[in-house]
């Protein structure tokens, strides 16, 4: 990769995006890439909309705002039908099911797993969507290592959660192994 | 493409003279892996402060702010220093000032709503000339306006907020790595020029995070004020010699003198002595004036053949600079100017700019607040070779906005 | 209560360009002044390591012709800047003068803070019931139905009664006399300096110029008489029938107690967190 490859991360407030924009930026600093992490949110900490856009490039990265997404993720219905027009052509699509039920146009390259519902079932909680979600990505697209994926949740989450994160990344990683299997 | 960036800050032509009290924060050092890691631009903001020597925070919370207090309210007392929480902003300024006379390097951080109503202590901070550092993360108003989105409204602010006239040295980065240098650069100079010095960040930036390598404290440059070395009864607080920059002496030192927001002799004691009271006002405009080419720095990117030249600050001149690289991809010789130190204004910079282009373009997130100063400067030139673009609605002005305006205009 | 001879106040004072001082004849600033070197002359502190304060108005001119460390601030904030310089320098002593429209007005907000946090400052507040330096409008303690410039029809508001709000900020002194009493003001001062903590004292004070004359109080000496005439020590209150305590002015220290000090606190803070480790 030389050039910028722009990823925004959308969904609501309070399914940590936030946090998984810079976990994944961190892991591409480990990459040795250079990166930044924009985020824009609302005043409040829990609903209305979220988004993070990282850019990952091996060159300077003059505007740190996502444009033209390279990846898109979606885990709202809203983001989905607000983001989905920015994808760049052959953009990858990643998005939740359990809250995305319509595509407002056919992306080349989507992938649709229910990662909340995946989350509930094998964690027994939502609140690792984020980071199996990200995990995910991370394997679809290749744009970081798996390994600075994993050191980064280490360095990032508080050390009480760093167990049931890395065990949603895992789950991330697998999903991605198995899609379409 | 040749990328030709620099930083230019001309050596002075008259030299003043560099305070001597130069120190190495040793200590610091050590305490801090030094690598590339992700940070945060508010988080830069607080690190710089701690390398600089910043002892003393006084703050009161705000979005989008906040992360500089909480950073600094853990880091400040493992160093010894003083973390505050104010009841507000307008004593969070009194209270750095304060502190500053007490012989502390002080700093607070707010956004808009707070910065209005810090003008009054950061005029008293001027007057009295008391170095101190506020940083004002910008968002969009008026008045609450849109605290989590971003906005470039307050460059006028920064420079005319406080009635009267008075000197205004205000810096603007524009990445992560530059609001941590910026950051020590404000806090030297305010204890070189004895004022406030402003840091003006933008929303996006003070919430971005980039990889960035600071550098070891071995090569951070702390300039500390300079202390008097005469008797008390020679001293004078406001001593008219040595280019405007004049020994600070602090509370407690044997001194005694006295400080105030009245129009004041070289001593400090008020006057309404016609001539004293402009020596005073001269004093703190000269002290600007004479010491321009220390205070002005300016980035010069793609300029050399540049036909077309952006004109930007902060966050807006990153869009600007992919929009010079995405015009020279097309081959239209494009370039930018963008201020670090947005006041004093770099005036020579950008009448040479005027003289050298056939087009210069504004972009800004307000609605008019840098053009004004290019305007100031045009003179015989007419007004249609001046493209703007203005926008306050919490969206940023894109590399593609900035392309497709620059092409209208061609 | 050591006995002070005038040249010890005449030693204290600035003396090059600073007089003559500005407020009017028959002030009472200029009595509380003294009152405030006798108390410090009379203590083993340094002169460095004296620190005052004030805001605007015209006790906040006190300062200027004083020989210690001076800080004339802007209107309302001395306290702010006050907690500034305590901050940086504890061992400083730091006497904020200020005026009732000063401290209780435009910086209610700082008084009530300092209080609660229990920053170790001395606040003399010097009440006379005015702005006398804008030239007599009403402030938060002009009583009831008395006259200012900006009271024509006489004042509606209830007035401050400013002891009860320091105390209900959690002032750890609080402490009330008139300039009138010099003696009781010196000793409160010595007290609320030598009190570890926040100290509150309200000195009830006479502006003939401006309220006399706008409330027909008489001259000077009339309005010294009243303060005499017209407060009661607060020793006495018990003692006497309700009627006779009635809308007088009670004087004496309304609360001496310690608590834990701001300074003090914060200093355990730094050792707490030096224990937990070094910077990152």
């Amino acid at each position: 990769m030389k050039k910028n490859y722009e990823i925004r991360l959308s969904g609501s407030g309070g399914q940590g995006l936030i946090l998984a924009g810079i976990i994944l930026a961190r892991a591409a600093v480990l990459d040795k890439h250079r990166v930044t992490q924009t985020q824009s949110y609302g005043p409040e900490s829990r609903g209305g909309s979220s988004r993070t856009d990282v850019i990952i490039s091996d060159q300077d990265i003059y505007f740190p705002e996502a444009v033209n997404f390279n990846c898109l993720l979606a885990l709202t219905q809203e983001a989905c039908d607000k983001y989905l027009f920015d994808l760049r052509e052959k953009g990858i699509l990643i998005i939740d099911t359990t809250y995305v039920k319509n595509l407002a146009l056919a992306a080349e390259n989507t992938y649709e797993l229910p990662f909340t519902e995946i989350a509930i079932a094998k964690l027994g909680s939502p609140i690792t969507t984020n980071i199996m979600s990200l995990a995910f990505l991370t394997k679809v697209t290749g744009i970081v290592k798996e390994d600075s994926l994993q050191q980064s949740i280490a360095e990032t989450v508080k050390p009480a959660f760093v167990d049931i994160n890395l065990k949603a990344m895992q789950i991330g990683f697998d999903l991605a192994d198995n899609y379409g299997k | 493409m040749a990328k030709t960036s620099k930083i230019t800050k001309p050596a002075p032509k008259a030299a003043p003279r560099e305070p001597k009290t130069e120190t190495k924060l040793e200590e610091l050092q050590t305490q801090r892996e030094r690598k590339t890691v992700l940070m945060q631009g508010n988080e830069a903001v607080a690190y710089g402060a701690l390398d600089a020597g910043c002892n003393f925070f006084a703050g009161y919370p705000i979005t989008p702010s906040t992360e500089i207090a909480e950073i600094l309210s853990a880091e400040l007392p493992k160093r010894g220093g003083v973390f505050v929480q104010m009841e507000d902003e307008i004593a969070s300024i009194c209270a750095i000032t304060g502190a500053s006379l007490a012989g502390a390097k002080s700093l607070t951080a707010t956004s808009g709503p707070g910065f209005s109503l810090m003008q009054e202590g950061i005029g008293y901070a001027k007057i009295t000339e008391t170095p101190c550092v506020v940083v004002n993360v910008q968002r969009v108003g008026p008045s609450t306006g849109m605290p989590t989105s971003c906005a470039q409204g307050e460059i006028q602010q920064s420079r005319w907020g406080s009635h009267g006239d008075s000197p205004a040295i205000v810096l603007y980065p524009d990445s992560v790595k530059e609001c941590y240098e910026l950051t020590i650069r404000a806090i030297n100079l305010a204890e070189k020029y004895r004022s406030c010095v402003i840091l003006l960040l933008d929303e996006v930036l003070g919430h971005m995070r980039e990889a960035v390598c600071l550098p070891d404290m071995a090569n951070v440059r702390v300039i500390s004020r300079i202390k008097p070395t005469v008797p008390p009864h020679w001293y004078k607080h406001y001593d008219e010699n040595q280019k405007y920059l004049s020994p600070l002496a602090s509370f407690g030192e044997g001194y005694r003198f006295h400080v105030t927001g009245l129009t004041h002799d070289q001593l400090g004691f008020p006057t309404n002595k016609a001539s004293e009271a402009a020596d005073m006002m001269d004093r703190l405009r000269k002290k600007i004036t004479y010491n321009i080419r220390d205070l002005v720095q300016i980035e010069s990117y793609d300029m050399e053949d540049a036909k077309i030249a952006i004109f930007a600050a902060g966050i807006t001149a990153r869009a600007a600079k992919a929009a010079v690289a995405m015009a020279r991809h097309e081959g239209i010789k494009v370039g930018l100017l963008r201020p670090l130190t947005i006041w004093p204004f770099p005036d020579d910079a950008v009448r040479k700019m005027l003289r050298d282009v056939d087009i210069v373009v504004v972009p800004e997130l307000n609605q008019g607040q840098l053009v004004r100063e290019i305007q100031r400067l045009v003179k015989d030139r007419s007004d249609s070779k001046l493209i703007k673009i203005q926008r306050v609605n919490g969206k940023l002005i894109s590399p593609v906005d900035i392309l497709r305006k620059l092409k209208e205009a061609i | 209560m050591a006995n002070i001879p005038q040249k010890v106040i005449h030693d204290f004072l600035r003396h090059d360009k600073k007089f003559p001082h500005v407020w009017c004849a028959g002030c009472s600033n200029g009595i509380i002044l003294g009152s405030i070197i006798r108390a410090l002359a009379g203590m083993d502190i340094k002169r460095d390591d004296i620190v005052m304060v004030s805001g605007i108005g015209c006790s906040s001119r006190m300062p200027v012709y004083v020989d210690f460390n001076t800080l004339h601030t802007t209107h309302g904030r001395a306290i702010a800047y006050a907690t500034g310089i305590k901050l940086h320098k504890p061992h400083l002593k730091v006497i904020v003068i200020t005026g009732d429209g000063d401290c209780t007005a435009i910086g209610g907000n700082h008084l009530i803070h300092a209080a609660r946090r229990n920053i170790d400052l001395t606040v003399i507040l010097v009440n006379n019931n005015i702005y006398g330096m804008t030239g007599g409008q009403c402030s938060p303690t002009t009583p009831h139905e008395a006259f200012a410039t900006t009271a024509p029809y006489g004042n509606i508001e209830p007035d401050f009664n400013v002891c009860n709000l320091a105390l209900g900020a959690g002032a750890s002194y609080v402490a009330r006399t008139t300039a009138y009493h010099t003696p009781e003001t010196q000793n409160m001062v010595k007290e609320a300096i030598e009190h570890p903590g926040f100290a509150l004292i309200e000195i009830v004070a006479a502006c003939p110029v401006i309220y006399g004359r706008l409330n027909k109080k008489g001259g000077a000496p009339d309005m010294m008489k009243e303060m005499r005439d017209n407060s009661v020590p607060l020793s006495a209150v018990e003692k006497l029938p309700p009627e006779k305590v009635e809308g007088k002015i009670i004087r004496g220290v309304l609360r001496k107690e310690i608590h834990p000090e701001f300074t003090a606190q914060y200093a355990d803070l730094v050792k707490r967190a030096q224990a937990l480790g070094g910077g990152k």
